[in-house]
């Protein structure tokens, strides 16, 4: 379609004026301020770097990034792709569906009460509100401290919350590759003799890897930025530190701008790896078109 | 023949662990919902499971909570400004990232490919990472005589500019997927570009648009961080989220208030996801999967 040099500018202008303003410069700007003290005005090196690479809390904090990126990626995708698989099988498939999907729905303030409520501890003896107090009790045990019992408890109780609510992202999307799969294949597989669990592994699963590689960087993507979960419900105490709060931390509760670009800036080196398997992925769907 | 009892015995297992799983995922919205219609004297005595002795024992309910956080708890005034944030905060980025889009997909013109490739990549930047330096100008703006910082516009062009990278990508690949001849044929009749967009794209691009604008919606409004940063902690105009947020603050143990002003919050985004589900995937899958 011909048109005049500056037209396509004029659509796509405004998008572009605002990722500028608010994305672009943004950025650019951080990446400065990593490299300056607590208010931005004189320059320290790379001092902001090594605070983040050597604090304690700090190092709790990368210890507990890795611990979601593996868990909460690892958990999400395999139960996604469990009940891609499982739910083809049966008849009330959309009401499960829909069940496991709701939380997405939701924000994570309302995710975060909803789950406080379930790990409420009340000291033994008391009446227990919470349901897994209540459980725990209920078969004869102490009342636990979820949210404070560390490191391991508490934190795999705050990446539950984060898989109760992308589970279903996982399972949508594995599911819709699932059922592109021709059911020619498993019957041909299923007459020469193959069990459930050969179908799965020789051919259901050699199929939706490209599917689960992306679903798998985009959890990935997600987790290194995870925020609100940890925000909402102990705001990092008890060894729940995460790179993102604590970037937070620093911007507002201790006013020091310089560390708080830096954590931003290495929150984004993280992430590029992953940017560039997406670009790639781009490159070749344009390729394919 | 196979689906005889053998068939219903082997599958017993798929049905028990799906259904198992269903409950689980099930289990603490329940709760909170069960716990919202109960008054606050039995909610810190007993848990909310107990009203399932006896279901239908309906002195044990009562609507009190819901009337207390809507009215005397600032939920009404906070849901309405929930809409004023969101509606607009949907509809002006669907607008421009639609433009974008359609420039990205049908105009040809320099650097289109590695601008594109800029604007989808801005979708790995850290929110948390954009607010200083943009508070920092909110502020010099304001000393001009610019109040931006603390208003209704400020955050609807926040949504916009960080809900353009993932709108733009979802809307160009569908709308680069409209057949060609629309476009050629449309140029022949001599039809603008605006009337192009409007006329061909628009029309043709509705569920790529309704799709798109469920995930904005849900965005916006589930959102706490930017309304954190842009809005202040301003009373008179936070969203449900930041006054539900202040309330586990205030009132971390008053599980009654809580339980229904999270219920508040999350009724609208409930009928949304439910009326609207099938777009609502469909988007995931044109993020995600498209080849």
């Amino acid at each position: 379609m011909r048109t005049r040099r500056w037209v396509p500018w004029l659509y796509a202008g405004p998008a572009i004026l605002l990722l500028i303003f608010f994305l672009v410069f943004p950025s650019v700007e951080t990446a400065r301020l990593s490299f300056m003290d607590r208010g931005g005005d004189s320059y320290v090196g790379f001092q902001n770097y090594i605070y983040a690479f050597t604090n304690s809390t700090m190092l709790t904090a990368f210890r507990n990034n890795a611990i979601w990126v593996v868990v909460f990626t690892v958990f999400t995708v395999s139960l996604g792709l469990l009940f891609a698989v499982l739910l083809d099988r049966v008849r009330y498939e959309k009401i499960i569906k829909s069940i496991v999907f709701i939380p997405m729905a939701i924000s994570m303030v309302g995710a975060g009460t909803i789950w406080k409520f379930v790990y409420a501890y009340r000291p033994a003896g008391a009446s227990q509100i919470g349901l897994l107090n209540a459980i725990v009790v209920g078969l004869g045990g102490q009342p636990i401290g979820w949210l404070i019992e560390r490191p391991w408890v508490n934190n795999f109780c705050l990446i539950a919350v984060g898989i109760w609510m992308w589970t279903g992202f996982c399972m949508v999307v594995l599911s819709a590759a699932y059922k592109n799969i021709p059911r020619q294949l498993m019957e041909a597989a299923r007459i020469d003799g193959a069990n459930e669990w050969q179908i799965f592994r020789r051919v259901i699963l050699p199929l939706l890897k490209p599917t689960i590689a992306v679903v798998t960087t985009t959890m990935i993507v997600f987790v290194l930025k995870i925020f609100d979960i940890v925000y909402v419900m102990t705001n990092g105490n008890f060894s729940t530190e995460v790179l993102a709060n604590r970037m937070y931390k620093e911007q507002y509760a201790f006013a020091n701008y310089g560390r708080a670009s830096a954590i931003a800036v290495i929150i984004l080196l993280l992430i590029i790896p992953m940017m560039v398997v997406n670009i790639r992925r781009f490159k070749q769907q344009e390729a394919i078109r | 023949m196979k689906r005889g009892a053998m068939g219903f015995l082997t599958r017993t297992p798929l049905h028990f662990v799906l259904i198992g799983l269903a409950l689980i995922w099930m289990l603490p919205t329940f709760g909170l919902f069960i716990t919202s219609f109960r008054s606050p004297e039995v909610v810190g005595e007993t848990g909310w499971w107990t009203v399932l002795l006896h279901p239908f024992n309906f002195t044990q309910y009562t609507l009190e909570n819901y009337r207390s956080v809507i009215f005397e708890g600032g939920m009404g005034r906070a849901f309405l400004n929930s809409l004023f944030i969101t509606i607009p905060g949907t509809l002006i980025p669907i607008l421009l990232a639609g433009f974008a889009a359609y420039a990205f997909a049908w105009m040809n013109f320099r650097g289109r490919n590695l601008m594109f490739m800029i604007v989808v990549g801005l979708m790995v930047v850290p929110l948390q990472m954009t607010f200083i330096p943009i508070l920092t100008v909110l502020n010099d703006l304001s000393k001009v005589g610019i109040k931006l910082g603390g208003t209704f516009p400020a955050i609807w062009l926040a949504h916009t500019g960080y809900g353009m990278p993932l709108m733009v990508y979802l809307l160009h690949g569908f709308i680069a997927g409209l057949p060609k001849d629309l476009f050629d044929s449309a140029a022949i009749d001599g039809a603008s570009s605006l009337k192009t967009f409007f006329r061909i794209v628009v029309p043709l691009s509705v569920p790529a648009i309704a799709s798109v604008a469920i995930f904005q919606f849900l965005w916006v409004w589930n959102d706490l961080l930017v309304a954190l940063i842009y809005l202040g902690s301003t009373p008179n105009v936070g969203p449900v989220t930041l006054k539900v947020a202040n309330l586990v603050g205030s009132r971390g143990q008053d599980w009654e208030i809580l339980t229904a002003a999270a219920f508040v919050s999350m009724a609208l985004p409930l009928v949304v996801f439910f009326s609207l589900q099938r777009y609502f995937v469909r988007g995931i899958l044109a993020g995600s999967v498209k080849g």
